[in-house]
């Protein structure tokens, strides 16, 4: 083989999921409506009581929703790799003569456009709606960075939930589970001082409040160099407990 | 052997969950012939399947295809192998020509080439009016000709079909049966896994019947049909409540256990003397005969006799 065959194969199967898109509107809807019903609901249902006005909430919270909706995209990658696995898509394509990690890496680049679309489509809405960005492009794209590697982290996760879970429902009942309790027990959505202590020892070390804040201080206010490297940390921390494990799952499986 | 053989197999063992080591899976299948792997469920068919298709590690034993090994060298054997059946499917999502165009790029196709590839194929199958549709809108005949279309376009040298007509009406089931041999008359070597006797009967130039992981017969469809002794005797009575008469009757003059099933009555007849003398002690025992025939033995029947047990087919309906 090639050296060059790899990451053609590998641009080949990203087309291919992101064909997908074009004749599966349900999937376009996760990408869009989901992210947009979520900002527009939280700042104009929450805002006012939770920050006294919607503008504030917006201020405080659209960090915290952009990074929600990647760690929740994040697992897309998971439904995607056991719908291959469990309808033969991925006998097929093991079958040909083409690298053994291509399938993999075709996936998670596609998911990676998927989800520089939907932070970029949180963003635009969230400035459409009065967030204001104050430290510019540099910033915007340092959040957009950190994201990106980030959810890019947690699919690893993803890719072992994916492999090992009997159906595609399987692993998006695993993303309710953990996901969502993970990303309500922090200060993504709400400031902690109302909350009980014991529940504000855990949100403190909580990731996701890390890498909210630091998110808010790459957008808005001061940046934390401390906090990007805390949350850069989490991410190395994650890929390299779960990376390996999926990877030998990988080979074992396929 | 790798000069006239394109599928040649030894020892092929795989143990799943803690069973018992099996004696292993041989195959011998000459280039442009059609091996008929049959079996009931579980006996490893798929699993044979899987090995020949680079998909899963024997445990013990090995393969070759074209001269390549299955292991050892995969990517090259992967070179010369088709997979189509339950198990190798396509992206349902996408549309015939993408599927098509998804495969010929991922073999290093150009992109023009890839669309021309697939365009050839979908009509070839008789799949352009589905062209642009996606593979989830098909019906279960076009989906399998779509799944044959994606295995092809690489022009495989051998090519496997899992239970390629398992589900279909016999309308697609007979256009599937054509499609092969037009593969086979190209020069393609098949192996072919069925439930359905009948297929391996039309297709396959030699069977080879594996049970628990292990061939148990192997031979053309005639010679395997010729070891039930060739011949069988079928005998219905014209009322139902005569069948235990015609059942002992028929035991005793034959020295066999005869098989009853849907009102009739069938012994292995390996004597010549046996059909007059069964005709004679019915008529002693004043049974009238409602059908009476010598045939040769179906499949189904070389089947049950190899197996100890009916295929599938006859479980359900019994």
């Amino acid at each position: 083989m090639t050296t060059m065959a790899m990451p053609r194969q590998t641009f080949t199967l990203a087309w291919r999921s992101l064909v997908q898109i074009k004749h599966n509107p349900a999937e376009l809807l996760d990408l869009s409506i989901q992210p947009i019903m979520f900002v527009v609901l939280f700042t104009y249902v929450f805002g006012g009581a939770i920050s006294g006005s919607t503008g504030d909430y917006l201020t405080f919270a659209l960090p915290g929703i952009v990074v929600q909706n990647a760690l929740f995209a994040s697992i897309t990658t998971g439904v995607g790799l056991n719908t291959d696995l469990t309808k033969g898509v991925f006998d097929r394509l093991r079958s040909l003569p083409i690298a053994r990690s291509a399938p993999l890496a075709g996936r998670i680049l596609a998911d990676t456009v998927k989800q520089a679309w939907s932070i970029a489509l949180i963003l635009g809405l969230g400035i459409v709606l009065g967030f204001r960005v104050d430290n510019g492009v540099a910033g915007v794209l340092g959040a957009f960075a950190l994201l990106l590697v980030f959810s890019l982290a947690a699919s690893w996760i993803a890719v072992l939930v994916g492999l090992l879970a009997s159906d595609p429902e399987k692993v998006q009942i695993f993303a309710f589970v953990v996901i969502f309790p993970l990303t309500f027990t922090s200060n993504a959505f709400v400031p902690t001082d109302t909350m009980p202590g014991w529940l504000q020892a855990w949100v403190d070390v909580n990731p996701v409040t890390i890498l909210a804040d630091a998110t808010r201080g790459l957008l808005t206010g001061a940046t934390s160099a401390s906090l990007i490297g805390q949350s850069l940390l989490w991410a190395a921390a994650i890929a390299a407990v779960f990376a390996p494990i999926a990877i030998r799952t990988f080979r074992q499986k396929v | 052997m790798t000069d006239t053989h394109a599928i040649l197999a030894e020892g092929l063992v795989k143990r799943f969950g803690g069973a018992n080591a099996r004696d292993g899976v041989d195959l011998a299948v000459r280039r442009g012939s059609v091996l008929g792997l049959l079996g009931p469920n579980g006996a490893g068919k798929t699993t044979v399947v899987r090995i020949l298709a680079t998909l899963l590690r024997p445990d013990a034993g090995r393969a070759t295809i074209g001269g390549h090994d299955v292991v050892a060298e995969a990517h090259e054997a992967r070179r010369l192998i088709g997979l189509t059946g339950q198990y190798a499917s396509v992206d349902e999502s996408l549309t015939g020509t993408e599927n098509l165009i998804l495969i010929g790029r991922l073999l290093g196709l150009p992109r023009a080439e890839a669309r021309q590839r697939a365009a050839e194929l979908l009509a070839e199958f008789r799949l352009s009016d589905g062209a642009s549709k996606p593979a989830k809108a098909y019906s279960g005949g076009m989906r399998r000709r779509l799944d044959l279309a994606a295995s092809l376009v690489g022009r495989p040298q051998v090519l496997y079909l899992d239970e390629p007509t398992t589900g279909l009406d016999p309308r697609s089931r007979n256009e599937m049966w054509d499609i092969v041999r037009g593969l086979v008359g190209d020069g393609v070597t098949v192996l072919l896994t069925t439930q359905y006797l009948e297929e391996a009967d039309l297709l396959a130039d030699e069977i080879v019947v594996i049970d628990h992981g292990r061939v148990i017969a192997t031979g053309r469809p005639e010679e395997l049909k010729g070891r039930v002794g060739g011949q069988m005797l079928a005998v219905r009575p014209m009322l139902v409540s005569d069948l235990p008469i015609v059942e002992s009757v028929v035991a005793r003059v034959s020295g066999a256990t005869p098989e009853v099933c849907d009102g009739l009555v069938t012994v292995p007849a390996s004597d010549s003397a046996l059909l007059p003398a069964v005709v004679r002690h019915l008529d002693d025992a004043e049974v009238q005969i409602g059908e009476l025939a010598l045939r040769g033995a179906s499949l189904d029947e070389v089947f049950l006799s190899l197996t100890g047990h009916p295929t599938e087919q006859q479980e359900v309906s019994v």
